[in-house]
């Protein structure tokens, strides 16, 4: 059976410095800082990632030598059990380890909430009008770009190059919903105004099929070995070919779909009939293709339309729900992921512009085609390009995405709660309400473990290689009755798991 | 920062607010209402657009340079 498909999402964001005199790098940590200064969490995070596997299994107390923590760059976990750092001259903030599709919506949007929050408290460091002002998008329009990764917990018997060829084509055609828009071309080679417009601000870097990589040669599937949590039993597929969204929707299909497919490919029930021929240039095909009605090559001759694999994808989904239920992603959220992607395909498919509520890309779209019909010009005008790059800027007076009438998932008093506590039904729990109670006594954290220094030698590593213990419900006793750090510690040392 | 505040609060008033949970309308009539709406919204928010864009798009897309990430 297909495992709880426990998902996050790590965003970098694009940054730019007004009036100031900071490179990248030292306007990323400002913004860190800055949002610190407001909150009693000060922990580093922990880069000490030896995972043997007989730390592997729930709680082990041990003596441990001093963790590894970075001073260079700023790098620090949030009460709410995210990650907030630099990276590669950009500010990235990582959600919480989620269970359910609705909480990563919420917890990216938390995320951003974190980013405006950041900007107003630097505004207000920074002299002489000085402004730092984020970006959730992928590329400068030049042929840089970062990105929005995410990851989803997979069963480690699930052969690899099984999940690679059949989680692939799902990957090239998903940007049919899941694409953010792009006005321009970044592939090599491209010449100006040959593609005015795009799906993916993404596609234009994929260069391999599968690989190590993700700042150059980036593959559509990376083989990032890094669980984060125990390695014998799980793997984390770290996916690096997806847009960063700013509509809650779309971020909903793209990690829900995604979250389907591999419990399918668990299941052993996708079949390789939908393996694609060619799928570094099927990417870039879809891409550049606004109209949907361009086929890529399969691997079995035939050909397809990106909607057309999509169409298939849901049909097995739903037989697979029908056979194995939808506990792996929840029975309500899989329950709306099913309605939802079998409304943005037809809507997609009927041309349906009520899809602009749903889709970044075609509410972008048209934006930049009546702006362009409006004032006559060309596509290559620098005001087209600047609607795209304006549609995800994260200010609020200024961000295109907030006026565009997309519909939402989640209120903003959750977006407010979320940025404070974490979700309750994962580990982050227990990181979460850690650094919240016992801030002072924690040097450091990260995915899979805290470190405590309760005043006595040595340093206390509480180990978490289960993403779904810590949680709430399994932690309610033991917070309930420990007050303090060493409480806590002591009270671990006497069971077997947080 | 006062300013800015007043231009958001003006400028939430005349654009179209993120509408929640709408599910997608099936009658036809209901439809057509559905498109004129979506179409008078676009017409609202290209009215405005100038006031909430940068100013000098040439100097700005130009000075949009981020260092590669991953």
């Amino acid at each position: 059976m297909a495992i709880p498909k426990v998902c996050g999402i790590e965003t970098e964001y694009g940054i730019v410095v007004r009036d100031a005199d900071l490179n990248a790098v030292s306007a990323s940590s400002l913004l860190i800082n800055a949002f610190l200064g407001r909150t009693e969490t000060r922990a580093a995070w922990d880069f000490f990632d030896e995972q043997p596997g007989n730390d592997a299994r729930g709680l082990l107390l041990g003596e441990i030598l001093a963790p590894e923590v970075e001073t260079h760059l700023v790098n620090t976990v949030l009460t709410n059990g995210a990650r907030y750092y630099v990276d590669h001259a950009h500010p990235e903030c990582s959600t919480p380890e989620c269970r359910t599709v609705s909480d990563v919506v919420l917890y990216d949007r938390a995320a951003e909430e974190i980013m405006r929050r950041s900007m107003t408290r630097a505004a207000s460091l920074l002299h002489d009008g000085g402004e730092i002002v984020v970006y959730k998008n992928n590329s400068d329009g030049k042929g840089n770009s970062y990105g929005c990764h995410e990851n989803y917990l997979v069963d480690r018997a699930v052969p690899f190059g099984r999940l690679t060829s059949q989680v692939t084509p799902h990957f090239v055609t998903r940007q049919v919903f899941a694409g953010a828009g792009k006005v321009g071309c970044e592939s090599p080679g491209a010449v100006p105004g040959d593609v005015a417009y795009q799906l993916s601000q993404r596609a234009d870097f994929f260069e391999e099929e599968v690989g190590l990589e993700t700042t150059l040669k980036r593959p559509i599937v990376n083989t990032r070995d890094e669980p984060h949590c125990d390695p014998t039993k799980y793997r984390r597929l770290h996916v690096i070919v997806g847009d960063a969204n700013m509509s809650e929707v779309a971020t909903f299909l793209k990690v829900g779909t995604t979250a389907v497919v591999l419990s399918m490919i668990e299941d052993d029930v996708l079949g390789d009939d939908l393996v694609l021929a060619h799928p570094v240039s099927a990417i870039r095909q879809v891409s550049n293709d606004p109209s949907l009605r361009a086929t890529i090559a399969m691997a079995s001759g035939k050909r397809m339309t990106a909607l057309e694999i999509q169409w298939q994808l849901l049909e097995r989904a739903r037989s697979w729900a029908d056979r194995f239920g939808l506990d792996s992603v929840t029975v309500d959220d899989g329950k709306r992921v099913l309605e939802e992607w079998e409304s943005v395909l037809s809507g997609l498919e009927r041309g349906d512009p009520s899809v602009a509520n749903v889709v970044d890309w075609v509410a972008k779209k048209r934006l930049v085609d009546g702006y362009a019909e409006r004032h006559s010009l060309e596509p290559t005008d620098a005001r087209l390009k600047l609607i795209d790059l304006q549609y995800s800027d994260l200010r609020s007076a200024r961000s295109l995405a907030s006026r565009c009438g997309l519909r939402t998932m989640v209120e903003q008093d959750a977006v407010d709660f979320a940025v404070e506590h974490p979700p309750t039904t994962t580990r982050a729990y227990f990181r979460g309400t850690c650094l919240a109670r016992y801030a002072s006594d924690i040097v450091a954290a990260n995915w899979d473990s805290i470190v405590f220094d309760v005043g006595t030698d040595p340093l206390r590593r509480v180990p978490m290689m289960e993403p779904l213990r810590g949680t709430k419900e399994l932690t309610r006793e033991l917070f309930a009755s420990c007050a303090t750090a060493r409480e806590l510690i002591d009270s671990l040392g006497k069971t077997s798991t947080p | 920062m006062v300013l800015l505040m007043a231009e958001r609060t003006k400028k939430q008033r005349s654009v179209p607010q993120r509408e929640s949970g709408t599910p997608n309308e099936t009658d036809s009539g209901k439809k057509s209402d559905s498109t004129d709406r979506l179409k008078a919204e676009l017409d609202d928010l290209l009215d405005d657009i100038d006031e909430v864009l940068e100013t000098n798009a040439e100097d700005f897309v130009k000075s949009y340079v981020q260092k590669g990430g991953q």
